[in-house]
């Protein structure tokens, strides 16, 4: 039953590239950006906050339309992408990982803002009565209490990259050992005849892959929040 | 030293429906702020640490301007090496006691040559090193967040009820601490309280503050 067939194996690889390469991404930007929305007011805040979780109500397709509009070979982002990086997005894996981050970018913002916001912040004019400037008390104290709720935001982006597939299909197709990632082969299996054992299969890695993340985060999250904790 | 030099304020500041238009200076030992809470005590201490800005006024610490509205000089609070003792000890939770004692040290680029085994030793903190801080009485925080103000090299230290959360037996434990503090380590302190008979034991100087006013002033020795 389980003896995948080599394009699995490469479906199978794939996705785990394509997810740890969105979180990857989407990770110092979901921070800057959580922060800038916990703690600083400027005009336009409530405009980027819901741009910037539009990837979570909008269509999949629509999303993945947009990109393609955008970041394609000839779109305004995706032709300069292309001549000062020779980066290619559109039909490629680096497509397949954006559309991944995109889509994964506004739980791990949601889960990260949260964590920003319940910070005492007393534990931060604390540190600067002990000589610590704003960039130091960010990364010694911010950051650290943060942790539990940045944790939260990697697993959640990772379990959507890892199995985003709307925008990902629109966006960059359905190409064996290019873009095709365990959705979208599942999706291929089940539009032919005789794709049950293959879908499940794949159904069955999914399951496992996702189970792992989160027990992992669970567990480590435990951890820190037994260290960040201020009572027993 | 003359009185006027160590601390020098003068300055008003509003928030909602109160208003504080504090003027006194402190010398060195103890200068206790007493009064009623809602005084503006704390806001006092907050404006002297930097981590609210007057409206108008001067702040100066050693002859060094700390604050100035005409001048429009204001020293962020990381800069001024002014160190605060919260009411609650605001201990990093993350941290270890020896590496909230260390904190200050990562920054300062002042030495004021306070010995760490010294300070740890008078405080009598040394059992507590590897512990965090969730695994801390009351009285041990407090002894902790003076040990970790006291080793940031302040050039005045500013307390904030510091034994207000704890219950009497402890107080009468901490309170010879703070004295052995003033007399080892001679860092300047501006003490906040409600409490009489803290203020009696420990100042040097007494000023009273009510409803945001200085409204008198008494010196002890």
């Amino acid at each position: 039953m389980f003896d995948f067939t080599p394009d699995e194996w490469t479906a199978i690889g794939l996705s785990v590239k394509v997810a740890v390469a969105a979180t990857l991404c989407s990770l110092p930007i979901a921070i800057l950006a959580g922060y800038a929305l916990a703690r600083w007011s400027f005009p336009g805040k409530t405009l980027l906050n819901g741009l910037l979780h539009l990837p979570l109500v909008l269509p999949p397709v629509v999303t993945g339309y947009l990109l393609l509009v955008a970041f394609g070979r000839q779109g305004p982002i995706g032709g300069f992408i292309y001549d000062w990086l020779g980066i290619t997005l559109s039909f490629r894996w680096t497509g397949a990982a954006l559309a991944a981050a995109v889509m994964a970018f506004p739980l791990m913002l949601r889960a990260i803002r949260l964590s920003f916001e319940i910070i005492d912040r007393r534990f931060e004019s604390a540190a600067s009565t002990l000589g610590a400037g704003p960039i130091a008390t960010f990364f010694t104290v911010t950051l650290p209490l943060a942790a539990p709720g940045i944790l939260v935001g990697i697993i959640l982006g990772f379990a959507k990259a890892l199995g985003e597939f709307g925008a990902t299909i629109t966006f960059v197709s359905n190409i064996p050992g290019e873009t095709q990632t365990i959705a979208l082969a599942i999706h291929s299996y089940t539009q032919a005849p005789g794709g049950d054992a293959g879908t499940i299969r794949l159904a069955v890695v999914s399951i496992l892959i996702a189970l792992t993340a989160v027990i992992a985060s669970e567990a480590l999250s435990q951890r820190l929040l037994k260290r960040t904790s201020v009572f027993q | 030293m003359s009185v006027r030099g160590i601390l020098d304020v003068r300055c008003a500041v509003t928030l909602g429906a109160f208003d504080l238009d504090a003027d006194f200076s402190a010398g060195p030992g103890i200068t206790v702020l007493i009064g009623p809470s809602g005084a503006g005590k704390t806001t006092i201490l907050h404006l002297v640490a930097g981590l609210m800005r007057p409206e108008r006024g001067r702040i100066a610490v050693g002859g060094d301007v700390m604050a100035d509205t005409d001048a429009r000089v204001f020293v962020p609070p990381h800069k001024r090496r002014i160190g605060l003792v919260f009411q609650d000890a605001q201990l990093f939770p993350h941290l270890t006691v020896a590496q909230n004692l260390a904190f200050g040290g990562w920054f300062a680029r002042h030495k004021n040559g306070l010995p760490r085994e010294h300070v740890i030793d008078v405080l009598g903190i040394g059992a507590l090193l590897d512990r965090r801080p969730a695994r801390l009485s009351g009285g041990e925080k407090s002894r902790v967040a003076l040990a970790r103000a006291l080793l940031s090299s302040p050039r005045l230290l500013l307390m904030d009820e510091p034994l207000s959360g704890l219950d009497d037996e402890k107080r009468q434990t901490i309170l010879p601490l703070i004295e052995t503090v003033r007399d080892e380590f001679a860092v300047p302190m501006l003490y906040v309280t409600h409490a009489r008979d803290e203020a009696q034991r420990l100042a040097n100087r007494i000023i009273m503050i009510d409803r945001g006013r200085v409204v008198g002033s008494e010196t002890l020795g």
